[in-house]
């Protein structure tokens, strides 16, 4: 089938079997590898991305889902010559190890604060109870979105 | 896990969609938000030939409000609930209950319709349905009916609905303002499945005393399900430590759970008397 | 030289982070070569029976379907997973062939390979793989096991695979003259590391130049490098191993599979690109699993509370076959339930068992969270029955410094002996204890606050680690002056690049900027011992403060020629080469050729972490909800690298911990079918469980076993936390009579015990 949406601001058109995933889709035929596959049933979170402002998991979506949609990824959350906001304090708050659930807590972080800039620790938390991480045991990814609330807020936003 | 391969179609009108059923028969399978069926289709434990797709179709995703009560339209979303503002006034043990279903990324996919439809007996959603009256609203073939939520599950995973029919709403009656309600439920995880739950409320009449009171409870049986003795039990009394007890322990005896690895059965009967117990203690304030 | 401290010990953003950060990492499943084909397997879905047939001629019949392999297609004789630690001969029955043939023994046991042009067709095709299997009795549990009317292993004769013994002083005599004895049988039940990325390779064959190229690689490469040679019948020169970015390991992931061996041997055979990326539902069915062990255990002490003895046995569900580390934790459960207390007198043994469930493996801690479930529930167990103060009691066991190096058990066979090398037991308890707030929160223990009873616990344990016999580094000093450093350190997501970066940095003298480390892969070094046993600081970085040694004296040769001096009179910094006249030159323009050293650090002695972790929790009575309040610890690790990273490690370890104490279970019924096959029914922490968690890490006492003066902590805090939670909740029910012996403390299982306690009263 015939499908067009944009990803990451690029509009793209592709012929896709209806069966593929919208994560496949990205990895294989877009060769964005950053959306990783971590358990293909929608309980791990490795897997999302923004769908016209919503954290999905791209597993458990079509890529003819996707037609006509507003995808973003995690490599749109960034550009080539600095960290965002809510990637540098990741960095600074230690708040990966192994980084294979990382894009999905930078999307779904994204996603909410873009939503709710005023979240606070408790909101996040449950927000983020849909993203497992093995390696670090939740609390530098928690301080790290709260400590990124500030900008998406506005410069003069209280922490 | 790949899926297995099916063929995609996304009509724009019910009745296009009604068409697609009937020609394809049990080969079609309806596709909402996709939250309970791909991992079915992940896993393999289904292979339809044809996905209709609802998203095009119409009226489905409205929620209304009005004197008669609430009307969610099948395909309205988990996330649309909660950012309805008049909602969580016009019906707040429905707002409450549906709070707890999933994580943020399902919440922002899954629908009304779908829930009811894969009836899964610990679900959120069918189990305010045939805790507060719903009348679930269906078409088909031979046009539309309505089925009382207490008559539309009919065991895990099952549903009166016949091949060719989509459900297009649930509605529930009004809610009085001063009506005593709550949820709880019990789950290892929050989003996790429930281990049991209720949703329950009562009315007050003009002595104080417990009038129409609907106990309900999820993940306690095959389905979700209203427990009569309980009601019995609290019903024209007033609604203290008392009637509490009687109520919580009439609905320890008389849910039928069922036995799985996650938890025995004398368990689940015991969780569903605590949980029936805190929640009438909560709703009586 | 012991390397200064300008880099070592700051707390360092990770080099590592951007790349994963942007999405733009390189992981296994991002990795495509041009042609490539999709491997599936086909696994037993039957725990245990004979193979009568395995039909492959309508999948064939699929289009895009390209090979379909069995057993018989691997030659003669079928290869299998040797051992790489304890390769006893005792063991070497067990060892799990890379196909099934003959027999299966576990549900998951792959039987086939099906090689197809992309991955839906490969699963399309495994479902028409046709498979006849008699059925065998399966064997589920340890008295069936015992029993051994059905066994695994026919030529074998029972389900007792070997018997691994822990000895120390006379526990007979200490038990026959002890003043109190208290004998209680504890079960830990299975569960696994999950880590997050799946499993996965890509190999690529050459048959022009007869080479093998794999990537996916992991943990121990230069081993599984070894092991692929010998069983494709090639050298290990014709193979390289790339290691890419690795989504976590935790002791499991980088042991030798059978996919480590099909993948490639389908390369070899399509002489076609061959990539295999398992899937969750898989992984649960087929990466090690771990921990499932019942002990049947005793303590012996005086009537003040000196233990003078451990006395019992363990039976350790090993699964269906024993692969390359299966014997590391039933050794450990005996060798060190011990932990850092002073017990003199120990006869442990561990009983390893077959059984038709997925083959059990090494798990962070191994054997050492079990020993110290057991250990700890005693210790509090004895305090309660002799009256004395749980943390006094605790004290007056630890092992002193004066001690040190203190022995431990001695275990048989593959007979070892190791000592507790240094530390101040007492003093990191002291800490642990104030840090935690005891003095305010005993005096909620065993309270019923707002409907739940409240209880608190410590414990003590020591964590072995720097596991030898050695490892290489080699470190180049480039013509532009930059500095490579290449490890046989694997990368499990523990931050080496930036960890090795440091201790290159403070041994060289350098700039952390200027210096670039690869890690794990074959190309680099040409062996390398890999990461496992929290050895990867201690060997790695001991062996790169080696090759920086050489590589300065290296340098100062050529610096020597060109300044026409003496080597020994040149000083170096981190840009210049300085002759005794003050004249200079550039490091980066000291010579057209780059400058390279490598070096090797061997160590036949572990090294021992050690620390207290304290747990407050709340118990729901009615639900059996067990709320974790707060986990406070504290670990000594000799020398801290980067107290971040290990900090991160610290917090993640006690998280798993808290899973493996409350939530995870891999669970098999009857006919041995994994019942909890899906993320949903085998749950691990999320965000939401435990978001009360202190770690502190310090540097109090270094190791005198290597020049580092590190202790390995990549696990530490994982191994009290089984003990100490179950602590905390017998703590909170004091009243009720509840004493947990099992793990996970599940709510049915907390609601079970309550009320049972409260019917015997």
């Amino acid at each position: 089938m015939w499908i067009r949406f944009e990803v990451n601001g690029t509009k793209v058109e592709l012929d896709v079997e209806p069966r593929v995933s919208l994560a496949d889709c990205l990895r294989d035929t877009l060769r964005l590898t950053g959306t990783h596959l971590g358990c293909e049933h929608g309980v791990c979170g490795a897997c999302t991305v923004i769908v016209d402002g919503a954290a999905v998991r791209a597993c458990l979506m079509l890529a003819v889902q996707a037609h006509g949609e507003h995808i973003v990824t995690v490599e749109g959350l960034s550009n080539d010559d600095a960290l965002s906001p809510l990637q540098a304090s990741f960095r600074k708050h230690h708040a990966l190890q192994c980084g294979f659930c990382t894009p999905g807590m930078i999307t779904t972080a994204h996603a909410l604060l873009t939503e709710e800039p005023d979240a606070d620790a408790e909101r996040v938390r449950e927000v983020l109870s849909g993203n497992i991480c093995r390696c670090t045991g939740y609390i530098p990814i928690i301080k790290a979105v709260l400590e990124a609330r500030a900008h998406y807020a506005g410069e003069d936003a209280p922490p | 896990m790949k899926f297995p391969a099916f063929e995609y179609a996304r009509p724009t009108s019910l009745d296009a969609a009604l068409g697609l059923l009937k020609v394809h028969g049990g080969d079609a399978v309806l596709l909402a938000g996709g939250q309970s069926l791909m991992p079915l289709l992940a896993f393999r434990l289904a292979a339809p030939g044809l996905l209709v797709d609802l998203k095009d179709v119409p009226g489905l995703g409205a929620i209304g409000i009005d004197a008669e009560g609430v009307r969610l339209g099948a395909f309205v979303r988990w996330c649309e609930i909660d950012r309805n503002a008049r909602l969580a006034a016009a019906h707040p043990l429905l707002v409450e209950a549906i709070g707890h279903v999933a994580h943020y990324q399902i919440r922002n996919r899954g629908t009304v319709g779908g829930s009811l439809a894969y009836a899964d007996p610990a679900a959120e959603m069918p189990g305010i349905a045939v805790t507060c009256d719903g009348e679930i609203i269906v078409m088909g073939g031979a046009g539309e009916r309505r089925v009382a939520a207490a008559d539309f599950f009919l065991g895990a995973l099952t549903t009166c609905l016949e091949p060719g029919e989509i459900i297009t709403g649930l509605r529930l009656p009004a809610w009085p303002k001063d009506r005593r309600w709550a949820f709880l439920e019990f789950a290892r995880r929050r989003g996790d499945f429930a281990l049991a739950g209720t949703a329950l409320y009562y009315d007050l009449d003009s002595e104080g005393r417990a009038v129409d009171a609907h106990i309900g409870v999820i993940g306690a049986a095959d389905r979700p399900m209203r427990l009569a003795e309980a009601e019995r039990a609290i019903n024209g009394s007033a609604v203290d430590a008392d009637s509490i007890a009687a109520a919580a322990e009439a609905a320890s005896l008389e849910v039928d759970p069922m036995e799985d690895f996650h938890a025995p059965v004398a368990y689940r009967r015991a969780l569903v008397q605590t949980l029936v117990a805190r929640a009438l203690t909560r709703a009586a304030g | 030289m012991k390397p200064g401290n300008l880099l070592i010990g700051a707390p360092m953003e990770r080099v590592e982070d951007p790349r994963f950060l942007r999405g733009a990492a390189r992981f296994v499943a991002d990795v495509n070569l041009e042609g490539q084909a999709h491997a599936v397997i086909a696994r037993s879905s039957i725990a245990h029976g004979h193979i009568r047939a395995i039909e492959t001629g309508d999948a064939l019949a699929i289009p895009g379907v390209r090979a379909v392999i069995t057993a018989h297609d691997l030659g003669p004789e079928v290869p299998v997973i040797p051992l790489r630690l304890q390769p006893l001969a005792a063991l070497e029955p067990f060892r799990q062939p890379m196909l099934a043939h003959g027999k299966v023994r576990f549900v998951g046991e792959p039987l086939a390979v099906i090689v197809a042009d992309s991955p839906q067709i490969a699963e399309d095709a495994l479902e028409r793989i046709g498979v006849e299997i008699e059925p065998l009795p399966a064997i589920v549990d340890r008295a069936h096991a015992e029993a051994g009317e059905t066994v695994l292993f026919e030529d074998h004769g029972s389900n007792v695979a070997i018997r691994w013994t822990a000895m120390r002083g006379d526990a007979e005599r200490a038990f026959a003259n002890a003043d109190y004895v208290r004998r209680e049988t504890f079960r830990i039940q299975r569960h696994a590391a999950l880590f997050m990325e799946p499993r996965g390779l890509v190999a690529q064959w050459d048959a022009t130049a007869r080479k093998l190229t794999l990537w996916g690689a992991a943990k121990v490469v230069f081993a599984n490098r070894r092991i692929l040679a010998a069983s494709m019948g090639l050298t290990e020169q014709q193979i390289e191993m790339i290691e890419v970015d690795v989504g976590g390991g935790f002791g499991s992931r980088g042991e030798f599979y059978p996919e480590d061996f099909l993948i490639p041997f389908a390369a070899r055979l399509l002489n076609r690109p061959v990539k295999w990326i398992e899937d969750r539902r898989e992984h649960l069915m087929t990466a090690n699993h771990a921990r499932e062990t019942e002990c049947e255990v005793e303590i012996a002490a005086t009537a003040d509370g000196r233990i003078l003895g451990l006395r019992g046995r363990s039976w350790t569900d090993n699964g269906a076959y024993i692969r390359t580390n299966g014997s590391v934790a039933p050794r450990n459960v005996a060798q060190f339930m011990s932990g850092p207390y002073d017990i003199e007198n120990i006869a442990l043994s561990t009983i390893q068992l077959t059984t038709n469930k997925t083959p059990a493996g090494t798990y962070r801690g191994p054997g050492r969270f079990e020993g110290d479930f057991v250990r700890e529930r005693l210790i509090d167990l004895m305090a309660k029955d002799l009256g004395i103060d749980r943390v006094e009691i605790r004290r007056r066991n630890l092992v002193r410094e004066t001690q040190m190096p203190y022995p431990l058990a001695t275990i048989t066979p593959y007979e070892s002996a190791t000592e507790l090398d240094s530390g101040d037991y007492r003093e990191l308890l002291d800490r642990c204890l104030e840090d935690f707030g005891w003095a305010e929160k005993v005096k909620l223990d065993g309270q019923l606050v707002d409907g739940r009873y409240h209880g608190i616990a410590i414990g003590c344990f020591i964590e072995g680690g720097g596991a030898g016999p050695s490892e290489n580094a080699r470190i180049t000093l480039e013509t532009d002056g930059s500095i490579s450093v290449y490890v046989g350190s694997a990368s499990v997501g523990q931050g080496i690049e930036t960890i090795m970066a440091q201790i290159a940095g403070d041994a060289l003298g350098a700039p952390f900027d200027r210096i670039r480390v690869r890690h794990g892969s074959t190309g680099h070094v040409a062996d390398g011992g890999g990461s496992y046993h929290s050895r990867s600081t201690v060997m790695g970085g001991s062996a790169i403060v080696l090759a920086a040694d050489q590589l300065r004296d290296n340098i100062r040769k050529v610096a020597a020629r060109a300044l026409g001096c003496e080597p020994a009179e040149v000083t170096l910094d981190a840009d210049t080469a300085k002759g005794p006249s003050d004249e200079s030159l550039a490091l980066s323009e000291l010579s057209e050729e780059s400058i390279e050293a490598e070096a090797t650090f061997s160590s036949d002695k572990y090294t021992y972490a050690y620390g207290s972790l304290a747990a407050h929790v709340a118990v729901d009575a009615k639900t059996g909800h067990v709320e974790v309040i707060e986990v406070v610890s504290i670990k000594d690790v000799g020398r801290i690298i980067n107290p971040a990273t290990l900090h991160g490690q610290a917090v993640g370890a006690i998280v798993q911990g808290l899973g493996g104490s409350l939530l995870e279970h891999l669970v098999y019924d009857g006919d041995g079918q994994l019942l909890t096959g899906t993320l949903a029914d085998y749950m691990v922490p999320s965000a939401e469980c435990f978001p009360n968690i202190r770690s502190t890490v310090v540097e109090l006492k270094p190791s005198p076993n290597n020049p580092l003066g590190a202790k390995g902590g990549g696990e530490g805090e994982i191994i009290p936390v089984g003990g100490v939670i179950a602590n905390a909740v017998a703590a909170a029910l004091a009243d009720s009579g509840a004493e947990p012996f099992e793990l996970p403390l599940s709510p049915p299982r907390i609601w079970a015990l309550i009320t049972e306690a409260q019917s015997h009263r």
